[in-house]
């Protein structure tokens, strides 16, 4: 499985937010995307979940379900969580879990990330780190080959840190792939795409300034 | 369980659960109604007359009050952006959250009508009649509100701009639904008549709700 970028442009609100990305991520391989705040990384994986159509140039998958979009083949966690504050933590998953195709535990996936004992509790009491944590839970719940994380290690602490690094490098190893938004580091050596915003890519020291290919 | 039936079984959830609104639409068909013989007057012939009407009336208003938040609740959480890479097709999702809003907002409106139709002096075969156009023709109102909640869906306080847009567009069915129940009534004209054309409105809007809406969606992507 592979996913490739050729000549990605997004335009949003009326302002072009990059242009000309080209990039391609082989299963087994994370790829990082950072830059400074508005550069178009959480647009990016918008565009590759299928949420944000592309101004220009087209995403291929290769080696997946040819009779599923890319964003159905994907998971993403975005800033909003998609959690409903009136429902319990164990509802709230066992609703996406049947809703986006299931294939893993939702006991198993909670206890996991730690939130067993909270399984009863209406989402609402949940903190910003535990809503964090049962949207790895998902990650976990739900079956998928390719994530598309936004800074997903926002909120979490230490011990969520190791967790959701844990939970990434399994996830590659099984044979997956990650295109995360982040500003530090990945749990394990990945290859990055640096998005300098306003179209000019500064491109990650491999590629042409303003062709960033990896 | 089915992507379909947990959605549904989310939906109705939310809708009885605390702060989820199931009850305002019946409430404020309570009071609309209530308010009539106060406004009108005590002249029985009068409010027997416009009963089904104000019925209608009140059912209609009633069923634009939820309908702001049908899309926008999930919308604002991000729900919807998880729906869309769901492996439904969209417009039966939307489909599906349309037809949980008509069991917590359309059906109870259809169970309160035969109540109400005491205060406004209707008989018996009338108030049936008012129940069952109620039935077939409330869900056209939540089907049709569907296509305005998704052109509202990121506007803040789009209610009353949903309420605009979709009100016109309800005419049809106020008219075959008032129809209908008049009929039963006065009994000029049959009572079968109307009642189909109801019906196929109702059916029409079924169809062409879910699909319009995903379409608005989907071109509203951003």
């Amino acid at each position: 499985m592979q996913i490739v970028a050729e000549g990605l442009a997004c335009v949003r609100g009326g302002r072009e937010v990059f242009r000309n990305l080209h990039f391609a991520v082989d299963r087994g391989e994370m790829l990082a995307i950072t830059g400074p705040n508005g550069a178009g990384k959480s647009s990016l994986l918008r565009v590759v979940a299928g949420l944000v159509r592309p101004s220009e140039g087209r995403l291929i998958l290769h080696g997946g379900d040819a009779e599923l979009s890319i964003g159905e083949q994907a998971h993403y966690v975005g800033h909003q969580d998609a959690f409903k504050p009136s429902l319990t933590v164990q509802e709230n998953l066992v609703f996406w879990s049947d809703f986006l195709g299931g294939g893993g535990e939702v006991a198993t996936s909670l206890a996991c990330v730690g939130l067993y004992a909270l399984a009863h509790l209406p989402a609402r009491y949940l903190s910003a780190g535990q809503r964090r944590r049962l949207s790895l839970a998902r990650l976990l719940a739900v079956e998928r080959p390719l994530w598309l994380l936004d800074e997903p290690g926002s909120a979490l602490d230490a011990a969520g840190q190791r967790l959701l690094a844990d939970i990434m490098v399994a996830h590659v190893g099984k044979g997956g792939i990650i295109l995360a938004a982040v500003h530090g580091p990945l749990p394990q050596a990945a290859r990055e795409l640096k998005l300098a915003g306003a179209g000019a890519l500064a491109g990650d020291g491999r590629g042409a300034p303003e062709k960033a290919r990896l | 369980m089915s992507p379909l039936s947990a959605l549904l079984l989310r939906d109705l959830r939310l809708a009885v659960r605390l702060g989820g609104g199931a009850l305002i639409g019946v409430l404020f068909f309570l009071i609309v109604v209530t308010l009539v013989p106060f406004a009108v007057g005590p002249d029985l012939a009068l409010l027997t007359r416009i009963g089904p009407a104000m019925l209608w009336l009140g059912a209609l208003l009633a069923s634009l009050l939820g309908l702001d938040r049908l899309l926008a609740s999930d919308h604002e959480d991000g729900s919807l952006d998880l729906l869309l890479t769901g492996r439904m097709p969209l417009e039966l999702a939307l489909a599906v959250k349309a037809f949980a809003h008509w069991l917590t907002t359309g059906v109870p409106l259809v169970l309160a009508a035969p109540v109400l139709g005491v205060l406004l002096n209707l008989d018996p075969s009338s108030t049936a009649a008012v129940a069952i156009t109620l039935l077939v023709g409330t869900p056209a109102l939540t089907f049709i509100g569907l296509i305005g909640a998704a052109l509202t869906v990121a506007l803040r306080r789009g209610g009353l701009l949903l309420a605009v847009l979709i009100l016109p567009l309800n005419i049809p069915v106020l008219i075959f639904g008032v129809a209908a129940s008049s009929a039963a009534t006065a009994g000029t004209v049959p009572f079968r008549g109307p009642l189909l054309i109801l019906c196929a409105l109702s059916l029409m809007s079924l169809v062409l709700g879910p699909v319009a809406a995903a379409i608005t969606l989907r071109q509203g992507l951003d």
